[in-house]
């Protein structure tokens, strides 16, 4: 496999200037994710309005340049949905990294789709596929209230 | 043989990766395997095997034979007194868990303090920390310095009245430190101190006498010395190994078993319970041969050589930090990269054919105290070059170029 295949500029460019990096003064629910084998830290911030649509998504965190380009994506597609997209979002990126070759979700613009394959490379990188995914299972945490920090090493 | 061209001796080197040659640079987590130890694994089950030490018949009784002449080759490496002070266990991992469990058991009540460093994988931690919750004891850590460095002080400090074991490393395997071990072993013993020493650095790469470092324990990962996964060695003092209880319970360990009681077998067979991992003790017995070959000393001057002229090319290259600056250092460069995560360098390394470990390398206590979530680690063995760490710098140029273009 070609290094371009993961390293592809969408991860690069993301992963070095991410969008969303901060935090925001009036959010309603955070989530922490802790990926301890890599040491990839992020914590997510939403605001979700009375209709359970995201109206602001910003993330603090650090970590290589897949986690870092995962969420600075993730929080780009997920401002504005509402909770019902946000899950079926998350779900179609969650599968195609583990089996599916394509994303299925309509909700996804071809371009936003070319962002989000830009991922699948960690696919033949088993010890790699934890680092795109970290931000998306904080994402359902934050949105669920679960308590506690999500960590990599106690899913499933 | 010459160690110029070692690398032909390992079978593994003829393979490519990802159309490159294999640049192996991650020993410290488990070195490569000469062709001998390899054939020794095929030749035992092909032609000689059976368990050992129960039937009496020709097999059983050259298998037994093979199986206790790798504890002589040990004891003899090692220079320790008695070939009855090597028990074999599945790791070093074990070897460790074997001696806090029955340390813990029989000396430890509440109160009592381990000492161990900051320094320590996680092997040489966790397994005492059980003790806390068993036993009621408290841990403390000697402090590392900026170096990456254990000073005969920073163990001083910490020991108290209550201090009942030391555990310690004796290379580590993120900064190189080699530590003083013999003068912290004299400084505990003087205090009346048992000391652990977690091997499993050491071993492959220095030159080692129980007799004049005088430790009470001494643990070994035999794949990090040439030899197969799945089996460590324990060297303890005689009068330790007869003094604390069994780790396990099963066949080949006892001596009489009756309804109202057991009786225990002699040593070493009172810590291996179970049938032992056969082909690999005997297979090991050539990864020893394959070491007093070469001359441990020799290996030691080789990475030395390779070690001090690694760190000379990453020093000049201004986007490398090397991490840890001992006084004594084993053949280990930990690094970091300006704006590059670790695992990010691993995967660009790999692509060349460049095999290096990231992370925290088990050592989240040290890397919390140096302030980085992880590292990149390239490890050296005895099969090493100059060339392989010229593409290690390479490569470490691409990388950059890629998150810098």
């Amino acid at each position: 496999m070609d290094l371009k295949d993961l390293y592809q500029e969408i991860i690069l460019e993301h992963g070095k200037n991410p969008k969303n990096l901060g935090k925001f003064e009036n959010f309603n629910k955070d989530a922490k994710g802790h990926n301890p084998l890599c040491g990839d830290k992020v914590h997510i911030y939403l605001k979700v309005d009375e209709n359970k649509k995201i109206s602001d998504i910003k993330f603090e965190g650090q970590g290589c340049a897949i986690t870092m380009a995962s969420a600075s994506i993730m929080t780009e597609l997920m401002k504005e949905k509402d909770e019902k997209d946000v899950n079926e979002l998350i779900d179609d990126f969650l599968k195609m990294i583990k089996d599916n070759p394509e994303l299925k979700s309509k909700l996804i613009s071809d371009d936003d789709k070319t962002k989000l394959m830009s991922l699948s490379g960690v696919k033949k990188y088993p010890m790699r596929v934890k680092c795109a995914t970290l931000p998306w299972h904080t994402l359902i945490s934050a949105m669920t209230n679960k308590p506690g920090e999500v960590n990599t090493e106690k899913e499933d | 043989m010459n160690i110029k061209d070692i690398k032909k001796e390992f079978p593994i080197f003829d393979n490519k990766v990802h159309n490159n040659d294999l640049v192996y640079l991650d020993s410290a987590n488990s070195s490569q395997k000469p062709k001998v130890v390899v054939d020794r694994i095929y030749d035992f089950y092909t032609k000689e095997f059976s368990n050992v030490g129960r039937s009496v018949h020709y097999l059983a009784v050259a298998a037994t034979n093979l199986y206790e002449n790798t504890r002589v080759l040990v004891q003899k490496y090692i220079n320790a007194k008695d070939p009855n002070e090597i028990v074999f266990t599945k790791g070093a991992t074990e070897a460790i868990n074997l001696v806090a469990n029955t340390f813990g058991q029989k000396y430890l009540k509440e109160g009592d303090e381990i000492l161990i460093t900051e320094l320590e994988h996680h092997s040489n931690y966790v397994p005492w920390h059980y003790l806390r919750k068993s036993k009621g004891v408290k841990i403390n850590f000697a402090d590392v310095d900026e170096n990456g460095d254990i000073s005969i002080e920073s163990i001083e400090k910490k020991i108290t009245p209550k201090t009942k074991i030391l555990a310690i490393t004796h290379l580590s395997n993120v900064t190189g430190a080699i530590l003083p071990i013999k003068e912290i072993i004299q400084l505990a013993h003087s205090k009346n101190i048992p000391v652990l020493v977690d091997g499993c650095q050491g071993a492959p790469h220095l030159k080692l006498d129980m007799q004049d470092l005088d430790c009470d324990f001494y643990a070994i990962s035999c794949h990090k010395m040439y030899g197969p996964t799945g089996l460590g060695v324990l060297y303890a003092k005689k009068k330790w190994l007869e003094e604390l209880p069994p780790y396990q319970g099963g066949g080949g360990m006892i001596g009489e078993v009756k309804k109202e009681g057991i009786t225990f077998g002699d040593l070493p067979n009172k810590y291996e319970a179970g049938t032992m991992a056969t082909a690999q003790v005997i297979a090991f017995g050539e990864s020893i041969n394959f070491i007093n070959k070469l001359g441990i000393k020799k290996i030691e001057e080789h990475e030395r050589e390779l070690t001090k002229y690694g760190e000379e090319i990453l020093r000049k290259n201004n986007s490398v930090k090397l991490i840890g600056n001992p006084k004594n250092k084993g053949s280990v460069l930990s690094f970091t990269l300006d704006g590059v995560h670790p695992h990010d360098i691993a995967t660009i390394l790999d692509e060349d054919g460049v095999a290096i470990r990231a992370g925290h390398h088990c050592c989240q206590i040290l890397h919390e105290k140096l302030g980085l979530p992880a590292t990149a680690r390239a490890s050296l063995g005895v099969y090493n070059t100059k060339d392989d760490l010229d593409q290690l710098n390479n490569s470490i140029n691409k990388c950059i170029k890629i998150f810098n273009s």
